[in-house]
C-alpha cells in the first residue's frame, strides 16, 4: 500500500512535469473519446429512428397473420377471427394500442393513372395510436369510422395519379374466389409521411367497407399490437398469443423485418469496431508520449532501480501514469460527449441530405441517443487498450540496467 | 565478520575492438565500520569495484560477499532487495528524483521498504537536520544548490541505517568548501552510525579524510594504506 502510494505520487508528478505535452495528450484523448461517443450516439439515434419509423409504417411490435400470408399476402390468406373476438379476449395490460385490419394488394386508378398499392381497411379510432401520421394534419379529413366510404391516400400518390381531395378513384383487388372485387371511392384526405415511398404505398379505407368490397364478412388480414418499447416485445407477444389463440402466425417486428432486426445486432458490433478504430489512432500518440516520457527519465529510472526499487514497481509506475492520463482524458471526453449530445437530442435537421436519408428509410431529422452503456463501453475499451498499449514502454523502462541507465547522457 | 569481502574479481569491458580490464584479479576485505577510499585515475576500476560491491554490476569471475552473504550469484530481484535494505548509495550526479521534495527524496528508500509514514517522516526530518538542511525539507532538487543536493543524497543513503554506504565521486561536482563539508558529514555519520563507508574518488581531499586508502591502477589494487596508523 505504501509502495502504491509512492508509485501514484511519482506517476502523478511526472505526468505534470511537461504540462504542455500532457495537456495536448489529454486533449487528444478527450476529443477521441468524444468522437467515439458522439458518433455512436448519432448512429444509435439513426438506427433507433429507422426502426421506430419502420415499425410505425408496418406498424406494431407484434403482428398476427394467416400462416401463409407472408408468402402470399392476398385475401385468400385471411384470418377468420374478428376484431370483436379479439377485443373480448384481450388483456390490455402491456398493450399500448392494437388494431385489426384488412390488408391486401390492390390497384388504384384515377381518370389518368393507375398504381399498385396496399389497401388498408382500418378502424380509424383503433389506428390513431399506431398511425405514422397525425389525423389532424391530413389534408381534407381522415376516415371517421369503419363504415366510411371515402379513401385517404398519400400526397405523393395523389400527385402521381393526378387526383385530389373530392375526386373519385377506383380500387380493384380480388375476392376469395379470385373474382375481381372493385369499388369507386371519393378521395377525402391526403396524408403526409416521412418518406415519399410510404406516401405512394398505402391507401386507407374503412375496414367494414373493405370487407364488403372484398366479400369476406368479418375476416381480417392482420392484427397488430403496439407496446411501449420496441426492444421489449415479449410481454406483447404473450398478450397476442392469448388474444388470437392457436393456428395463426404471431411474430415480433424483428422476425417480420429481418433487416431491421439484424440492424440492432450489427449496431453493437459497429460501435465496438468504431471505438477500437479511434483508439488505434489515439494509441500512437499515447505510446509516443510514454516512450518520450520514459526516454527523458532514463537516469532517474536507473537511480530508482539502483536504490532498490524492483523492476515491477517501475513498470507499475509507468502504467499508472498512463492510466491517470487516460482516466482524465476519458473524463474530458465523456463530459464533452454529454454536453454536446444532450442538447441535440431534440433533433438535428439534416434535410439538406434528406433524399439520401430517405433511401435508407430514414427521416430528415436525426435524434442522437446517448446511452450510458455506450459511454461505459467506450471508456472500458480505451482503458483496457490503453493499459495494453502502455505495457510496452513500461516494460522497456523496467528492463534498464541500473548502471547503464544512471550513466546515460 | 567483514562488511565486504571480494575474492579474485575480474571484469572486462569491450570498447570498440579493445578489451579493457576494469577489474584484474582484485581481492579486498573491508571491516565493519570502515571508512575506505578507493582511489584511482579515470578508468582505474574504482567505480567498477564499487558497483560490484553494490550489486549493480556482476563480475565476470570471482566472489563478492556483503555482510557474509555472497551476492555475485543473486538474481536481479534479490540484488534489488539487497540494495534496498543493506546498502546506501551516493552517486556523482543526478542523485535525486526531481519530482520529489528533499524530504520525500530522503523518505524514498524507506517508503519502498514499507516503513510507516510517521516513522519515516520523523527519521527524514531528523537526518535532514543532521546534514544541515533543516528548513529546506519542501524544496525540490532544482531549487537547491549542488552541495545541498548531495547532502540530501547522503541523508537518503543513511536514513534507513544501512550497514554499508557506497559513494561514487561524491565531491566531483562540488567546490572545495562544500566538498570538505560533505566529507566531514561522512566522517561524522561513520562515527555516529557505525556504518561502513566505501568512497570511490580521485579527489585528494576525500583521500585525506579516509581511514583507509586503497589505490588502484588498471583494474588492480596497487596500494592499500591504513591512514590511521600514518
Amino acid at each position: 500500500m505504501r509502495l502504491l502510494r509512492i508509485l501514484f505520487r511519482l506517476a502523478w508528478r511526472n505526468l505534470w512535469r511537461n504540462h504542455r505535452r500532457t495537456i495536448i495528450m489529454l486533449g487528444a484523448i478527450g476529443v477521441g473519446v468524444w468522437a467515439m461517443i458522439f458518433m455512436t450516439a448519432l448512429t444509435r439515434g439513426m438506427v433507433d429512428q429507422m426502426i421506430v419509423d419502420s415499425i410505425g409504417v408496418l406498424p406494431g411490435h407484434v403482428q398476427v397473420h394467416h400462416p401463409d400470408y407472408q408468402d402470399d399476402p392476398s385475401i385468400s390468406n385471411r384470418m377468420l377471427i374478428s376484431a370483436d373476438d379479439i377485443s373480448e379476449r384481450l388483456d390490455t395490460g402491456a398493450v399500448k394500442a392494437w388494431a385489426s385490419r384488412v390488408r391486401v394488394p390492390a390497384i388504384i386508378t384515377s381518370e389518368r393513372e393507375s398504381r399498385g398499392v396496399t389497401l388498408l381497411g382500418v378502424d380509424p379510432e383503433a389506428e390513431r395510436e399506431i398511425s405514422f401520421f397525425d389525423y389532424d394534419e391530413v389534408d381534407g379529413r381522415f376516415l371517421t369510422d369503419v363504415n366510411d366510404k371515402g379513401i385517404v391516400i398519400g400526397k405523393k400518390l395523389a400527385k402521381t395519379l393526378e387526383t385530389e381531395v373530392g375526386k373519385r378513384v377506383v380500387l380493384m383487388s380480388q375476392d376469395p374466389d379470385n373474382e375481381i372485387a372493385d369499388r369507386g371511392f371519393r378521395v377525402v384526405g391526403l396524408y403526409t409521411a416521412k418518406t415519399k415511398a410510404v406516401e405512394e404505398a398505402y391507401a386507407y379505407v374503412g375496414r367494414r367497407t373493405a370487407q364488403t368490397m372484398l366479400r369476406i364478412g368479418d375476416a381480417t388480414s392482420e392484427v397488430v399490437f403496439l407496446g411501449d418499447d420496441y426492444r421489449n416485445v415479449d410481454p406483447i407477444y404473450d398478450v397476442a398469443v392469448s388474444a388470437v389463440g392457436e393456428g395463426l402466425s404471431i411474430r415480433p417486428w424483428y422476425d417480420i423485418d429481418t433487416y431491421l432486426g439484424a440492424m440492432l445486432g450489427v449496431m453493437d458490433g459497429f460501435v465496438l469496431v468504431w471505438v477500437v478504430v479511434i483508439f488505434l489512432a489515439l494509441s500512437f500518440g499515447l505510446v509516443n508520449t510514454l516512450v518520450m516520457a520514459v526516454f527523458e527519465r532514463v537516469r532517474e529510472i536507473g537511480l530508482m532501480l539502483a536504490l532498490g526499487m524492483k523492476p515491477g514497481s517501475i513498470l507499475g509506475q509507468i502504467v499508472i501514469e498512463s492510466m491517470l492520463l487516460i482516466t482524465f482524458g476519458l473524463a474530458i471526453g465523456n463530459a464533452l460527449a454529454w454536453a454536446t449530445v444532450v442538447p441535440l437530442e431534440s433533433g438535428i435537421d439534416v434535410s439538406i441530405v434528406g433524399d439520401g436519408m430517405e433511401m435508407w428509410g430514414m427521416s430528415s431529422m436525426l435524434y442522437p441517443k446517448l446511452y450510458v452503456s455506450d459511454m461505459v463501453l467506450a471508456s472500458s475499451v480505451v482503458l483496457l487498450l490503453g493499459f495494453l498499449a502502455s505495457l510496452s514502454p513500461a516494460w522497456r523502462a523496467s528492463r534498464y540496467e541500473p548502471v547503464e541507465a544512471i550513466t546515460k547522457v | 565478520m567483514s562488511a565486504v569481502r571480494c575474492v579474485d574479481l575480474c571484469k572486462t569491458y569491450r570498447q570498440g575492438d579493445q578489451d579493457i580490464k576494469a577489474l584484474d584479479h582484485v581481492s579486498i576485505e573491508i571491516d565493519k565500520g570502515g571508512f575506505v577510499c578507493l582511489s584511482a585515475p579515470s578508468g582505474g576500476g574504482k567505480t567498477t569495484l564499487l558497483n560490484a560491491i553494490g550489486g549493480l554490476d556482476i563480475p565476470d569471475s570471482g566472489e563478492v560477499y556483503v555482510d557474509g552473504q555472497r551476492i555475485d550469484n543473486l538474481s536481479k530481484g534479490d540484488l534489488a532487495d539487497l540494495r534496498l535494505r543493506q546498502i546506501g548509495f551516493v552517486f556523482q550526479a543526478y542523485n535525486l528524483i526531481p519530482v520529489l521534495t528533499a524530504q520525500e527524496n530522503v523518505e524514498f528508500v524507506m517508503q519502498v521498504q514499507g516503513v510507516a509514514t510517521s516513522e519515516r517522516n520523523e527519521k527524514a526530518k531528523e537526518i535532514l537536520k543532521e546534514v544541515g538542511l533543516e528548513g529546506l525539507e519542501n524544496r525540490r532538487p532544482a531549487e537547491m544548490s549542488g552541495g545541498q543536493q548531495q547532502r540530501v543524497a547522503v541523508a537518503r543513503a543513511v536514513a534507513s541505517r544501512p550497514a554499508l554506504i557506497l559513494a561514487d565521486e561524491p565531491t566531483a561536482n562540488l567546490d572545495s568548501k562544500t566538498s570538505d563539508g560533505l566529507m566531514e558529514l561522512f566522517t561524522e555519520l561513520n562515527e555516529n552510525h557505525s556504518s561502513t563507508f566505501i568512497i570511490a574518488s580521485h579527489d585528494q581531499r576525500v583521500m585525506n579524510y579516509a581511514k583507509r586508502l586503497v589505490r588502484m591502477l588498471d583494474g588492480r589494487i596497487v596500494e592499500d594504506i591504513d591512514q590511521r596508523a600514518a
